[in-house]
Protein backbone atom coordinates (compact mmCIF):
# COMPACT_ATOMS: atom_id res chain seq x y z
CA UNK A 1 0.00 0.00 0.00
CA UNK A 2 1.42 3.48 -0.91
CA UNK A 3 1.38 5.92 2.01
CA UNK A 4 1.62 9.66 1.06
CA UNK A 5 0.00 11.56 4.17
CA UNK A 6 -0.09 10.97 7.73
CA UNK A 7 -4.21 10.27 7.81
CA UNK A 8 -2.57 7.35 5.01
CA UNK A 9 -0.63 6.10 7.55
CA UNK A 10 -2.58 5.53 10.75
CA UNK A 11 -5.26 4.65 8.97
CA UNK A 12 -2.99 1.86 7.58
CA UNK A 13 -1.15 1.01 11.17
CA UNK A 14 -4.29 1.47 13.13
CA UNK A 15 -5.81 -1.05 11.17
CA UNK A 16 -3.08 -3.69 11.49
CA UNK A 17 -2.98 -2.90 15.44
CA UNK A 18 -7.26 -3.83 16.07
CA UNK A 19 -6.20 -6.71 14.38
CA UNK A 20 -3.40 -8.04 16.51
CA UNK A 21 -5.34 -6.35 19.44
CA UNK A 22 -8.35 -9.11 18.00
CA UNK A 23 -5.57 -12.27 18.05
CA UNK A 24 -4.31 -10.86 21.87
CA UNK A 25 -7.92 -11.05 23.19
CA UNK A 26 -8.19 -14.48 21.77
CA UNK A 27 -4.55 -15.59 22.87
CA UNK A 28 -4.30 -14.42 26.66
CA UNK A 29 -7.28 -16.06 27.73
CA UNK A 30 -6.12 -19.09 25.90
CA UNK A 31 -2.76 -18.01 27.38
CA UNK A 32 -3.95 -18.12 31.35
CA UNK A 33 -5.95 -21.26 30.69
CA UNK A 34 -2.88 -22.93 29.96
CA UNK A 35 -0.99 -21.32 32.97
CA UNK A 36 -3.81 -22.12 35.38
CA UNK A 37 -5.32 -25.84 34.22
CA UNK A 38 -3.38 -28.02 36.53
CA UNK A 39 -3.78 -25.27 39.53
CA UNK A 40 -6.69 -27.31 41.14
CA UNK A 41 -4.36 -30.89 41.12
CA UNK B 1 22.79 8.49 72.26
CA UNK B 2 26.23 6.66 73.89
CA UNK B 3 24.19 3.45 75.05
CA UNK B 4 22.42 3.70 71.87
CA UNK B 5 25.91 3.84 69.74
CA UNK B 6 27.25 1.21 72.07
CA UNK B 7 24.43 -1.37 71.38
CA UNK B 8 24.73 -1.11 67.30
CA UNK B 9 28.85 -1.52 67.59
CA UNK B 10 28.12 -4.53 69.99
CA UNK B 11 25.16 -6.49 68.12
CA UNK B 12 27.51 -5.68 64.50
CA UNK B 13 30.66 -7.30 66.39
CA UNK B 14 28.71 -9.85 67.54
CA UNK B 15 29.34 -13.52 66.48
CA UNK B 16 27.27 -14.82 64.38
CA UNK B 17 28.41 -17.79 62.73
CA UNK B 18 31.14 -20.27 64.39
CA UNK B 19 34.82 -18.95 63.53
CA UNK B 20 36.19 -20.04 59.84
CA UNK B 21 39.29 -19.09 58.33
CA UNK B 22 39.58 -15.23 56.81
CA UNK B 23 40.61 -16.53 53.61
CA UNK B 24 37.61 -18.53 52.43
CA UNK B 25 36.90 -18.25 48.51
CA UNK B 26 34.29 -15.87 49.03
CA UNK B 27 36.36 -13.88 51.01
CA UNK B 28 39.50 -13.87 48.62
CA UNK B 29 37.23 -12.62 46.07
CA UNK B 30 35.27 -10.27 46.98
CA UNK B 31 37.94 -8.99 48.89
CA UNK B 32 40.88 -8.76 45.59
CA UNK B 33 37.21 -6.46 43.89
CA UNK B 34 36.85 -4.58 46.65
CA UNK B 35 40.33 -3.54 46.84
CA UNK B 36 40.51 -3.27 42.78
CA UNK B 37 37.30 -1.20 43.22
CA UNK B 38 39.15 1.26 46.19
CA UNK B 39 41.44 1.55 43.45
CA UNK B 40 38.92 3.13 40.51
CA UNK B 41 37.36 4.67 43.32
CA UNK B 42 40.09 6.85 44.35
CA UNK B 43 41.46 7.35 40.26
CA UNK B 44 37.97 8.40 39.12
CA UNK B 45 37.58 10.96 41.69
CA UNK B 46 41.12 12.75 41.77
CA UNK B 47 41.86 12.14 38.10
CA UNK B 48 38.25 12.83 36.58
CA UNK B 49 36.20 11.00 34.60
CA UNK B 50 38.29 10.99 31.50
CA UNK B 51 40.92 8.65 33.27
CA UNK B 52 38.55 6.12 33.95
CA UNK B 53 35.62 5.88 31.10
CA UNK B 54 35.13 5.71 27.39
CA UNK B 55 32.67 8.44 27.94
CA UNK B 56 32.34 10.86 25.14
CA UNK B 57 29.88 13.42 23.55
CA UNK B 58 28.57 11.18 21.53
CA UNK B 59 27.49 8.96 24.71
CA UNK B 60 27.38 10.32 27.69
CA UNK B 61 25.57 8.04 29.27
CA UNK B 62 27.63 4.95 29.39
CA UNK B 63 27.22 0.84 31.48
CA UNK B 64 27.41 3.25 34.73
CA UNK B 65 23.70 4.38 33.58
CA UNK B 66 22.82 1.11 31.16
CA UNK B 67 23.63 -0.95 34.06
CA UNK B 68 23.93 0.42 37.51
CA UNK B 69 21.22 2.60 37.12
CA UNK B 70 18.93 1.22 34.72
CA UNK B 71 18.88 -2.66 35.65
CA UNK B 72 19.84 -1.60 38.85
CA UNK B 73 16.52 0.14 39.06
CA UNK B 74 14.50 -2.93 37.13
CA UNK B 75 15.85 -5.64 39.40
CA UNK B 76 15.06 -3.77 42.69
CA UNK B 77 11.97 -4.01 41.97
CA UNK B 78 10.69 -6.98 42.98
CA UNK B 79 10.57 -4.55 46.56
CA UNK B 80 7.27 -3.01 45.48
CA UNK B 81 6.16 -6.14 43.98
CA UNK B 82 6.43 -8.41 46.70
CA UNK B 83 4.82 -5.65 49.09
CA UNK B 84 2.01 -5.07 46.99
CA UNK B 85 1.52 -8.57 46.79
CA UNK B 86 1.42 -9.47 50.20
CA UNK B 87 -0.02 -6.40 51.58
CA UNK B 88 -2.49 -4.67 48.98
CA UNK B 89 -3.56 -7.83 47.25
CA UNK B 90 -3.58 -9.83 50.89
CA UNK B 91 -1.32 -12.98 49.86
CA UNK B 92 -0.01 -13.54 52.68
CA UNK B 93 1.46 -16.73 51.66
CA UNK B 94 4.23 -14.68 50.34
CA UNK B 95 5.10 -13.07 53.41
CA UNK B 96 8.59 -14.67 53.71
CA UNK B 97 9.25 -13.53 50.43
CA UNK B 98 8.47 -9.57 51.73
CA UNK B 99 11.96 -8.92 53.82
CA UNK B 100 14.30 -10.44 51.68
CA UNK B 101 12.79 -8.51 48.43
CA UNK B 102 12.86 -5.39 50.45
CA UNK B 103 16.36 -5.64 51.63
CA UNK B 104 17.25 -6.50 47.88
CA UNK B 105 15.43 -3.29 46.67
CA UNK B 106 16.69 -1.17 49.47
CA UNK B 107 20.58 -2.68 48.48
CA UNK B 108 19.59 -1.78 44.91
CA UNK B 109 18.76 1.87 45.29
CA UNK B 110 21.10 2.70 47.88
CA UNK B 111 23.72 1.54 45.11
CA UNK B 112 22.06 2.89 42.28
CA UNK B 113 22.51 5.99 44.00
CA UNK B 114 26.37 5.47 45.03
CA UNK B 115 26.83 4.63 41.13
CA UNK B 116 25.34 7.80 40.19
CA UNK B 117 28.07 9.82 42.62
CA UNK B 118 30.43 8.18 40.13
CA UNK B 119 28.95 8.82 36.79
CA UNK B 120 27.63 12.53 37.07
CA UNK B 121 30.59 15.12 36.99
CA UNK B 122 29.92 17.12 40.10
CA UNK B 123 28.90 14.56 42.27
CA UNK B 124 28.12 16.65 45.34
CA UNK B 125 25.18 18.65 43.68
CA UNK B 126 23.17 15.51 43.23
CA UNK B 127 20.89 16.84 45.97
CA UNK B 128 20.30 20.06 44.13
CA UNK B 129 17.47 18.61 42.41
CA UNK B 130 15.45 17.92 45.60
CA UNK B 131 16.79 20.93 47.71
CA UNK B 132 17.70 23.49 45.50
CA UNK B 133 16.55 23.85 42.15
CA UNK B 134 13.65 21.89 40.51
CA UNK B 135 13.29 21.16 37.45
CA UNK B 136 9.98 20.42 37.51
CA UNK B 137 8.73 20.24 33.57
CA UNK B 138 12.04 17.87 33.42
CA UNK B 139 11.84 14.00 33.69
CA UNK B 140 14.96 13.47 35.15
CA UNK B 141 13.60 15.94 37.89
CA UNK B 142 11.04 13.63 38.23
CA UNK B 143 13.18 10.52 38.27
CA UNK B 144 15.62 11.65 40.71
CA UNK B 145 12.33 13.11 43.23
CA UNK B 146 11.05 9.35 43.12
CA UNK B 147 14.23 7.38 43.66
CA UNK B 148 15.20 9.86 46.50
CA UNK B 149 11.92 9.36 47.96
CA UNK B 150 11.27 5.75 47.18
CA UNK B 151 14.78 4.61 48.96
CA UNK B 152 13.90 6.67 51.73
CA UNK B 153 10.52 4.87 51.91
CA UNK B 154 12.49 1.38 51.46
CA UNK B 155 14.85 2.19 54.41
CA UNK B 156 11.93 2.70 56.37
CA UNK B 157 10.24 -0.34 55.14
CA UNK B 158 13.31 -2.07 56.24
CA UNK B 159 13.95 -0.98 59.13
CA UNK B 160 12.45 -2.99 61.59
CA UNK B 161 14.55 -6.07 60.73
CA UNK B 162 17.13 -3.66 62.02
CA UNK B 163 15.38 -2.47 65.17
CA UNK B 164 14.39 -6.16 65.87
CA UNK B 165 18.06 -7.30 66.04
CA UNK B 166 18.95 -4.44 67.91
CA UNK B 167 16.21 -4.58 70.14
CA UNK B 168 14.38 -1.32 70.04
CA UNK B 169 10.84 -2.88 69.81
CA UNK B 170 9.13 0.27 70.33
CA UNK B 171 10.45 2.30 67.19
CA UNK B 172 9.85 -1.14 65.31
CA UNK B 173 6.29 -1.60 66.55
CA UNK B 174 5.65 2.29 65.21
CA UNK B 175 6.66 1.57 61.78
CA UNK B 176 4.95 -1.70 61.68
CA UNK B 177 1.78 0.09 61.99
CA UNK B 178 2.49 2.42 58.48
CA UNK B 179 3.58 -0.95 56.73
CA UNK B 180 0.42 -0.18 54.55
CA UNK B 181 0.71 3.45 53.86
CA UNK B 182 4.72 2.64 53.19
CA UNK B 183 3.68 0.29 50.73
CA UNK B 184 1.01 2.12 49.04
CA UNK B 185 3.38 5.00 49.12
CA UNK B 186 6.46 2.43 47.06
CA UNK B 187 3.88 1.30 44.60
CA UNK B 188 2.93 4.88 43.16
CA UNK B 189 6.58 6.20 43.59
CA UNK B 190 7.96 3.06 41.55
CA UNK B 191 5.05 3.21 38.98
CA UNK B 192 6.62 6.71 38.24
CA UNK B 193 9.50 6.73 37.91
CA UNK B 194 10.37 2.89 36.51
CA UNK B 195 8.29 4.29 33.62
CA UNK B 196 10.53 7.96 33.48
CA UNK B 197 13.65 6.21 33.02
CA UNK B 198 11.84 4.56 29.98
CA UNK B 199 10.43 8.21 29.32
CA UNK B 200 13.89 9.44 29.25
CA UNK B 201 15.10 7.76 26.10
CA UNK B 202 12.08 9.49 24.10
CA UNK B 203 14.28 12.51 23.96
CA UNK B 204 16.41 10.47 21.21
CA UNK B 205 13.98 9.51 18.48
CA UNK B 206 16.64 10.30 16.22
CA UNK B 207 19.49 8.28 17.78
CA UNK B 208 18.03 5.13 19.21
CA UNK B 209 17.30 2.45 16.97
CA UNK B 210 13.67 2.36 15.74
CA UNK B 211 12.97 -0.84 16.83
CA UNK B 212 13.85 -0.19 20.39
CA UNK B 213 12.26 3.32 20.49
CA UNK B 214 8.66 3.65 20.77
CA UNK B 215 6.30 6.10 22.50
CA UNK B 216 5.27 3.46 24.59
CA UNK B 217 9.33 3.09 26.32
CA UNK B 218 7.76 4.33 29.50
CA UNK B 219 5.05 1.22 29.23
CA UNK B 220 7.51 -1.02 28.32
CA UNK B 221 9.93 0.09 31.16
CA UNK B 222 7.09 -0.28 34.07
CA UNK B 223 6.06 -3.62 32.97
CA UNK B 224 9.33 -5.20 32.42
CA UNK B 225 10.37 -3.81 36.32
CA UNK B 226 7.48 -5.94 37.03
CA UNK B 227 8.08 -9.30 35.60
CA UNK B 228 12.14 -8.64 36.45
CA UNK B 229 11.27 -7.78 40.19
CA UNK B 230 9.67 -11.30 40.21
CA UNK B 231 12.71 -13.02 38.45
CA UNK B 232 15.06 -11.26 41.08
CA UNK B 233 12.55 -12.79 44.26
CA UNK B 234 12.85 -16.11 42.79
CA UNK B 235 16.61 -15.85 41.59
CA UNK B 236 17.83 -14.22 45.08
CA UNK B 237 15.53 -17.12 46.77
CA UNK B 238 17.41 -19.62 45.18
CA UNK B 239 20.71 -18.63 46.33
CA UNK B 240 19.32 -17.86 49.85
CA UNK B 241 18.67 -21.29 50.13
CA UNK B 242 22.23 -22.21 48.12
CA UNK B 243 24.47 -20.37 50.53
CA UNK B 244 22.39 -18.72 53.80
CA UNK B 245 20.13 -22.31 54.24
CA UNK B 246 21.41 -22.13 57.82
CA UNK B 247 19.55 -18.50 58.22
CA UNK B 248 16.16 -20.02 57.25
CA UNK B 249 13.53 -20.90 59.69
CA UNK B 250 11.14 -23.50 58.85
CA UNK B 251 8.43 -21.02 57.50
CA UNK B 252 10.59 -19.72 55.40
CA UNK B 253 11.65 -22.90 54.20
CA UNK B 254 8.33 -24.37 53.81
CA UNK B 255 6.87 -21.42 52.03
CA UNK B 256 9.84 -20.75 49.42
CA UNK B 257 8.57 -23.27 47.04
CA UNK B 258 5.01 -22.00 46.79
CA UNK B 259 7.14 -18.14 46.84
CA UNK B 260 8.71 -19.62 43.61
CA UNK B 261 5.84 -21.40 41.82
CA UNK B 262 3.31 -18.65 42.43
CA UNK B 263 5.68 -15.75 41.01
CA UNK B 264 6.52 -18.14 38.11
CA UNK B 265 3.13 -18.25 37.08
CA UNK B 266 2.45 -14.30 37.47
CA UNK B 267 6.12 -13.49 35.52
CA UNK B 268 4.86 -15.57 32.88
CA UNK B 269 1.54 -13.72 32.22
CA UNK B 270 3.09 -10.04 32.68
CA UNK B 271 5.91 -11.54 30.15
CA UNK B 272 3.56 -12.72 27.53
CA UNK B 273 1.45 -9.42 27.95
CA UNK B 274 4.63 -7.60 27.51
CA UNK B 275 5.19 -9.12 23.84
CA UNK B 276 1.24 -8.18 22.80
CA UNK B 277 2.17 -4.69 23.71
CA UNK B 278 5.82 -4.38 22.29
CA UNK B 279 3.91 -6.63 19.17
CA UNK B 280 1.14 -3.58 19.06
CA UNK B 281 3.82 -0.83 19.31
CA UNK B 282 5.88 -2.57 16.25
CA UNK B 283 2.50 -2.48 14.81
CA UNK B 284 1.81 1.45 15.49
CA UNK B 285 4.58 2.61 14.14
CA UNK B 286 4.92 0.43 11.01
CA UNK B 287 8.64 -0.68 11.76
CA UNK B 288 7.90 -4.30 10.85
CA UNK B 289 10.19 -3.87 8.21
CA UNK B 290 13.51 -3.86 9.98
CA UNK B 291 12.98 -7.00 11.58
CA UNK B 292 14.14 -8.52 8.43
CA UNK B 293 17.72 -6.61 8.58
CA UNK B 294 20.36 -7.29 11.19
CA UNK B 295 18.98 -4.96 13.74
CA UNK B 296 15.70 -6.92 13.16
CA UNK B 297 17.16 -10.06 14.34
CA UNK B 298 19.05 -8.39 17.10
CA UNK B 299 15.54 -7.50 18.39
CA UNK B 300 13.88 -11.06 17.80
CA UNK B 301 17.03 -12.54 19.72
CA UNK B 302 16.05 -10.07 23.17
CA UNK B 303 12.07 -10.78 22.35
CA UNK B 304 12.22 -14.45 21.50
CA UNK B 305 15.12 -15.58 22.81
CA UNK B 306 15.02 -13.80 26.47
CA UNK B 307 11.42 -12.68 26.99
CA UNK B 308 8.80 -15.77 25.26
CA UNK B 309 11.22 -18.35 25.96
CA UNK B 310 11.52 -17.86 29.92
CA UNK B 311 8.04 -16.93 29.83
CA UNK B 312 7.26 -20.81 28.50
CA UNK B 313 9.56 -21.94 31.01
CA UNK B 314 7.82 -20.52 33.67
CA UNK B 315 4.65 -21.65 32.68
CA UNK B 316 6.29 -24.85 32.36
CA UNK B 317 7.94 -24.24 36.12
CA UNK B 318 4.35 -23.64 37.24
CA UNK B 319 2.54 -26.42 35.74
CA UNK B 320 4.95 -28.80 36.38
CA UNK B 321 5.54 -27.49 39.69
CA UNK B 322 9.12 -27.54 38.78
CA UNK B 323 11.49 -25.14 41.08
CA UNK B 324 14.73 -25.77 38.72
CA UNK B 325 12.92 -24.11 35.57
CA UNK B 326 11.67 -21.56 37.39
CA UNK B 327 15.34 -20.90 38.70
CA UNK B 328 16.44 -21.22 35.22
CA UNK B 329 13.74 -19.04 33.49
CA UNK B 330 14.33 -16.65 36.59
CA UNK B 331 18.15 -16.31 35.46
CA UNK B 332 17.26 -16.11 31.92
CA UNK B 333 14.62 -13.21 32.21
CA UNK B 334 17.32 -11.00 34.64
CA UNK B 335 19.69 -11.32 31.90
CA UNK B 336 17.13 -10.19 29.27
CA UNK B 337 15.97 -7.45 31.05
CA UNK B 338 20.52 -6.34 31.34
CA UNK B 339 20.15 -6.91 27.32
CA UNK B 340 17.45 -4.93 27.20
CA UNK B 341 18.64 -2.21 29.26
CA UNK B 342 21.99 -2.52 27.36
CA UNK B 343 19.91 -2.59 23.98
CA UNK B 344 18.11 0.85 24.63
CA UNK B 345 21.27 2.46 26.14
CA UNK B 346 24.03 1.79 24.36
CA UNK B 347 23.47 -1.26 21.81
CA UNK B 348 21.12 0.07 19.66
CA UNK B 349 21.82 3.72 21.13
CA UNK B 350 23.54 5.84 18.36
CA UNK B 351 23.58 2.97 16.04
CA UNK B 352 24.09 5.55 13.04
CA UNK B 353 27.35 6.06 13.81
CA UNK B 354 30.64 4.33 12.26
CA UNK B 355 32.15 1.34 14.03
CA UNK B 356 34.99 3.44 15.49
CA UNK B 357 33.06 6.31 17.14
CA UNK B 358 30.55 4.02 18.70
CA UNK B 359 30.99 3.61 22.91
CA UNK B 360 32.39 0.42 24.14
CA UNK B 361 32.90 0.57 27.51
CA UNK B 362 36.65 0.67 29.52
CA UNK B 363 37.63 -2.12 31.81
CA UNK B 364 37.89 0.61 34.31
CA UNK B 365 34.63 1.38 33.89
CA UNK B 366 33.12 -2.56 34.01
CA UNK B 367 35.36 -3.08 36.78
CA UNK B 368 33.54 -0.28 39.08
CA UNK B 369 30.09 -1.83 37.98
CA UNK B 370 31.46 -5.35 39.42
CA UNK B 371 32.92 -3.54 42.41
CA UNK B 372 29.49 -1.88 43.07
CA UNK B 373 27.71 -5.56 42.34
CA UNK B 374 29.98 -7.08 45.53
CA UNK B 375 29.38 -4.80 47.28
CA UNK B 376 25.67 -4.85 47.56
CA UNK B 377 26.29 -8.66 47.67
CA UNK B 378 28.47 -8.27 50.74
CA UNK B 379 26.44 -5.88 52.82
CA UNK B 380 23.43 -8.30 51.77
CA UNK B 381 25.46 -11.59 53.44
CA UNK B 382 26.21 -9.44 56.71
CA UNK B 383 22.67 -8.43 56.83
CA UNK B 384 20.79 -11.49 56.55
CA UNK B 385 23.49 -13.81 58.30
CA UNK B 386 22.44 -10.56 61.62
CA UNK B 387 19.26 -9.36 61.35
CA UNK B 388 15.84 -11.29 60.99
CA UNK B 389 15.63 -11.14 56.97
CA UNK B 390 15.34 -15.22 56.34
CA UNK B 391 14.23 -15.74 59.48
CA UNK B 392 11.61 -14.39 62.02
CA UNK B 393 12.70 -12.71 65.24
CA UNK B 394 11.80 -15.05 67.93
CA UNK B 395 10.21 -12.03 69.84
CA UNK B 396 7.99 -10.79 67.36
CA UNK B 397 5.17 -12.22 66.10
CA UNK B 398 4.69 -11.64 62.44
CA UNK B 399 2.21 -8.42 61.08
Amino acid sequence: MDIFTLQEFYTFTKGNTYLIMGAILVFMPLYWRFLTDRDDD
Amino acid sequence: MKQIVDQIKEKIMEKQVPETSWFSPFNVVTGIILGIGLILTILRFTMGLETVTNLDNNTPWGIWIGFDLLCGVALAAGGYVTSATCYIFGLKRYHSAVRPAILTAFLGYALVVLALHYDVGRPWRLPYPVFYSQGTSSLLFEVGLCVFLYLSVLFIEYSPAALEWLGFKKARNIIIRLTLVLTIFGVILSTLHQSSLGALFMIVPSKLHPLWYSSYLPVYFFISSMFAGMSMVIFEGSLAHRFLHHKMDQTHLDESLGVALGFSKAASLVMMGYVCIKLLGLSLDNNWHYLTTGWGIWYLVELVGFVIFPALLFAAAHREKNLTFARIAALWTILGIVLNRFNISIIAFNYHLPADQRYFPSLMEIGTSIFIVTLGVVIYRFICTRMPILHEHPDYKSH
